[in-house]
């Protein structure tokens, strides 16, 4: 593997590791590790450090949706324009060009049913170019990024086997 | 009343790592780089397929030697991994894991009085299953300035007329010592000289990081006399699922079948239909896994370092063996000292053998996390004994 490769495939999963201890997993130096992130922040490869939380086990309400859009491109432009008219809404977490049945997957969060539901119907639906939408709402989480939500598993290796 | 007993067994001692474990078990908060298994669970697709085996309704015996399907990928395996090849149909066997291949081979290459060459600090069956097999073990104490590799020299020392089976285990628990090209070339003169057999314990095969893993049963006029024994406990993180296999000439392996069917029928056979997937499309898995052994290799090597402990670098299985010599206390009393006062399990060398005293085997098939901590307490152990003694 590439070292910027094995850089992201390591933070990909923990991006809070210290850089020096990275640096000796990989078995670089410091400074190369932190030269390759700079650059890969610049190049916008690397494009943000994100938390996974899980608000279940919160006291703050979230709900979140996923709402299939049917839209009609257009010339010149394709879907890019209307694609970006819905993901500068700060309530839109993330926007999909889709195969098949529709044209962009659009995932809501929101504090409330109600909130979601009013921005389907005032914002999305309103738009010019939208045709339809199917909301879809998420009932629990059970995987996500690639991570399971549920308890960690505790090590249940016997403490020692030769 | 009689004794119930045999002699033999009575005089095999039990393993030295029980103490530990009671010593453990009335402590909370214990992290253990004690641990001999890897801290991977199964390849999912793997599990799938021993999950889906079951709903299929495949819970008869198979046959002896094991499944057709599950031993032509093995060969395959083997020719694509090793550049070995071996007749499916006669010179290869499934077993109970490694373990199972051990016993059966000695039993059935042994007569009373034949004497077996044991390389340690090693794996802790070799010698009792050479005892229960009536042979001899002889033991030959490898040494750190070799780390822990077999030399021609040694070997050649240790053989006497009686000498007809030399143990090569490799990648090596509890060193992480590899055997080279070179270096098993070398002693693989000495066995063709004196016209020993060679059972090779290479169930680490793919945990080997500083270049791809040669079997002995590769080097010119070594397959006819060597009994080759893998598995897929280490490499697939299969541990729990018991399956190994071994390949040999076809005058042997027809004897160590004999034993199989007779004391143990076959392996598991929802286990085998999970080694068809494993060896079939398994291969990333392995891969990924072994990264990821090396980079906590690496940060092991590095906190040793730190902390001021030799210990000569292993390429091998995920094992180190650090030396204490400079604290003048036996391993077995650092150990103990170690889990009673930092909470921290690791096993004193003398567990493989005599030679093993004055090293530690460290295990580090945990996440950079607990080892951090683990490594962390034993800093502080480290440093605290070191001013005791100043």
């Amino acid at each position: 593997m590439e070292m910027r490769e094995k850089i992201l495939t390591f933070i990909e999963k923990n991006s809070r590791v210290d850089l020096k201890e990275l640096a000796i997993v990989l078995g670089v130096d410091e400074v190369t590790v932190a030269n390759e992130l700079a650059a890969m922040e610049q190049e916008h490869i690397i494009c943000g450090y994100h938390t996974l939380i899980d608000w279940e086990k919160t006291s703050i309400e979230k709900v979140n949706a996923l709402i299939e859009v049917r839209v009609t491109p257009q010339r010149g432009r394709g879907f890019d324009s209307v694609a970006e008219r819905i993901y500068n809404y700060p309530e839109v977490n993330a926007v999909y060009l889709i195969s098949g049945g529709y044209d962009l997957l659009v995932t809501i969060e929101g504090k409330t049913l109600r909130e979601v539901a009013q921005f389907v119907s005032d914002k999305l639906s309103t738009l010019d170019s939208v045709l339809s939408t199917k909301t879809n709402f998420i009932l629990k989480k059970y995987k996500d990024h690639g991570t399971i939500i549920a308890e960690p598993e505790e090590d249940e290796r016997m403490l020692v086997t030769l | 009343m009689r004794n119930p007993l045999s002699e033999r067994i009575v005089e095999i001692p039990f393993s030295g790592i029980r103490k530990f474990f009671d010593i453990a078990a009335e402590m909370t908060d214990v992290i253990s780089l004690g641990v001999g298994e890897p801290d991977f669970d199964t390849p999912w697709h793997i599990r799938d397929e021993g999950i889906y085996s079951l709903e299929r309704g495949k819970t008869a015996y198979t046959s002896n030697a094991g499944l057709k399907e599950l031993k032509i990928e093995i060969a395959k395996y083997l020719e694509r991994r090793f550049q070995i090849h071996y007749d499916y149909d006669k010179e290869m066997m499934v077993t109970v894991g490694g373990s199972e291949a051990i016993d059966v081979a000695l039993r059935a290459m042994l007569d009373p009085g034949d004497e077996v060459l044991i390389p340690q600090p090693s794996y802790v069956s070799y010698v009792p299953c050479t005892i229960l097999a009536n042979g001899i073990p002889v033991i030959i104490n490898l040494k750190e300035e070799n780390e822990f590799r077999l030399t021609a020299e040694e070997l050649e020392a240790a053989i006497t007329p009686k000498t007809k089976v030399l143990i090569m285990p490799f990648p090596n628990n509890p060193t992480g010592a590899i055997m080279e090209r070179k270096d098993l070339e070398a002693v693989a003169e000495v066995v063709k000289k004196h016209d020993l057999y060679v059972i090779s314990d290479e169930i680490y095969a793919e945990l080997s990081y500083l270049e791809n893993h040669v079997t002995i049963a590769s080097l010119p006029g070594m397959q006819e006399r060597t009994v080759l024994i893998n598995g897929f406990s280490k490499s697939y993180s299969m541990t729990g699922w018991r399956l190994g296999y071994a390949c040999a000439p076809k005058v042997i392996l027809e004897q160590m079948l004999k034993i199989h069917q007779y004391a143990i029928m076959c392996a598991p056979t929802t286990s085998q239909y999970a080694a068809v997937e494993a060896v079939r499309n398994g291969d990333a898995d392995v891969v990924a896994m072994r990264e990821e052994y090396d980079g906590r290799r690496r940060y092991l090597m590095h906190r040793f370092e730190e902390m001021g402990l030799q210990c000569f670098e292993p390429y091998g299985a995920f094992y180190a063996f650090p030396s204490i010599q400079e604290f003048g206390i036996t391993s077995d009393e650092f150990a103990t000292r170690l889990l009673k006062e930092k909470k921290v399990v690791v096993v004193p060398g003398t567990a493989f053998g005599e030679c093993g005293e004055g090293f530690l085997r460290i295990s580090y098939a945990y996440s950079l996390d607990k080892l951090k901590e683990a490594l962390d307490r034993m800093e502080e152990f480290v440093t605290e004994l070191r001013a005791k003694r100043k």
